[in-house]
């Protein structure tokens, strides 16, 4: 009974503090800028196929197929993902302007493009 | 997900049914006077007295995938291997042509490794498919599976005057590419074969189907028109694939190409839908568009093995 009602306290703590947050970021009219771009991938391929993004945003891949994807860098300009299953996400920091050409390290013919501007 | 309205308690086990009508899935080969015979396992036994051995391909088992429309891709491997040890002569071995695990993980080589120890052959080949050489260029893989006669994994042997050739096309794929040989995999190629006299009969196997099956979907490998130039002086040649688990066909001249089902989901017949990966919410009824299997209800009703629609030999 006191173990129950201990975890309802800590619950209800959390669903307080997480109500502070979430007031917290609802008060930003403007989103924060740590906000990352996405990309999805989805049907063997990268949605958007190129994205341009400012200098130093952040991007995130999630894949949405029931396949594991690889994100590689075509010449390895930045850092290869894990297999990403099912859900996964990877994010990279673009923080030099320039042209990223990436692909599926095993379905290659996923290709994409970022441009850092 | 599913759009039966029948009763929902036995969807799980109907789910299952469906997964054991296209998995489970083999083929057997008779080798009969140089000529590869191809029957799929379940069929009825053919006659295999004229045959001088016969060896069972099986692919794409996938271990650790556990998402519809198969949540148990171990259960129906050992399906498949159970197949395979029922056959009345035992196969002279077994070929697995890749994509053993779904993420390159050590435990699901741990769980593959053991289940196939199950089989009752006295040899195993293997080659990779993509998902086996995730984040280590198939190092692991190759400690485990390997033939280790290469370093680049690819390998030769011989069974009772024909020649087996296992070749790697999944490794140091190109941006834009399909599968990939390499020129140091056709290099050896080419002297693998050249001291053989051209009635040996030859069997050829990669994970990538080694033609241009469909490479808007990536089903294809760049440079195997290469490999193929080696192989069309040769009387017999028979080409064995994986990856888009579901059966192709193909002749050209002397080379038959062949792929296998896998032993744990199917894919999308090429060009069907938006792209390939596991076709989630098949129908009974529809089944045998995608799969050839014949009578889906039987296997409904009692649990069988469905048949292909296919005429292999």
């Amino acid at each position: 009974m006191s173990a129950i009602s201990r975890i309802g306290y800590v619950l209800s703590i959390a669903m307080v503090l997480s109500g502070v947050a979430r007031s917290g970021l609802a008060a930003n009219a403007v989103p924060p800028k740590a906000k990352a771009y996405e990309i999805a991938i989805q049907n063997f391929a990268f949605a958007p196929k190129t994205l341009t993004v400012p200098t130093g945003t952040r991007v995130m891949w999630t894949n949405r197929d029931e396949e594991p994807h690889v994100i590689t860098s075509a010449g390895a300009q930045f850092v290869s993902s894990k297999a990403l299953d099912s859900g996964d996400t990877y994010t990279v920091t673009f923080s030099k302007p320039g042209t990223y050409a990436y692909y599926c390290s095993i379905h290659p013919m996923m290709v994409g493009t970022i441009i850092v501007q | 997900m599913t759009q039966d309205t029948h009763d929902s308690r036995t969807d799980g086990r109907r789910q299952f049914l469906k997964c054991m009508a296209w998995a489970g899935a083999g083929t057997l080969w008779l080798m009969k006077s140089g000529v590869l015979h191809a029957h799929p396992l379940g069929d009825a036994t053919p006659a295999i007295k004229d045959a001088a051995f016969s060896f069972v391909q099986i692919s794409d088992s996938h271990i650790g995938f556990h998402r519809a429309p198969n949540p148990d891709v171990a259960g129906t491997l050992r399906r498949s291997l159970a197949l395979i040890n029922a056959q009345k002569t035992r196969p002279t071995f077994l070929l697995h042509t890749g994509d053993l695990t779904h993420l390159s993980k050590p435990e699901e080589f741990d769980t593959l490794a053991g289940l196939m120890q199950e089989a009752r052959v006295s040899r195993r080949f293997y080659v990779p498919g993509e998902h086996d050489v995730i984040g280590d260029n198939g190092a692991e893989f190759f400690r485990r599976f390997g033939e280790k006669q290469h370093d680049g994994g690819w390998y030769s042997f011989d069974q009772d005057g024909v020649h087996f050739v296992g070749l790697i096309n999944v490794l140091h794929l190109k941006a834009g590419g399909l599968g990939s040989l390499g020129t140091d995999q056709l290099a050896w190629l080419k002297r693998d074969l050249a001291g053989l006299s051209s009635e040996t009969p030859v069997v050829v196997f990669a994970h990538m189907p080694l033609w241009s099956l469909y490479p808007q979907w990536g089903w294809g490998t760049d440079d195997s028109a290469q490999a193929m130039s080696y192989l069309r002086r040769f009387g017999s040649v028979t080409v064995l694939n994986g990856h888009i688990h579901q059966i192709q066909q193909k002749v050209e001249g002397t080379i038959t190409f062949y792929t296998a089902r896998s032993t744990a989901y199917p894919q999308p017949a090429p060009g069907d839908g938006p792209g390939p990966g596991p076709l989630q919410s098949v129908k009974p009824d529809a089944l045998h568009r995608y799969l050839g299997i014949r009578d889906v209800r039987h296997v409904q009703a009692g649990g069988a093995l469905a048949v292909t629609d296919e005429e292999l030999s």
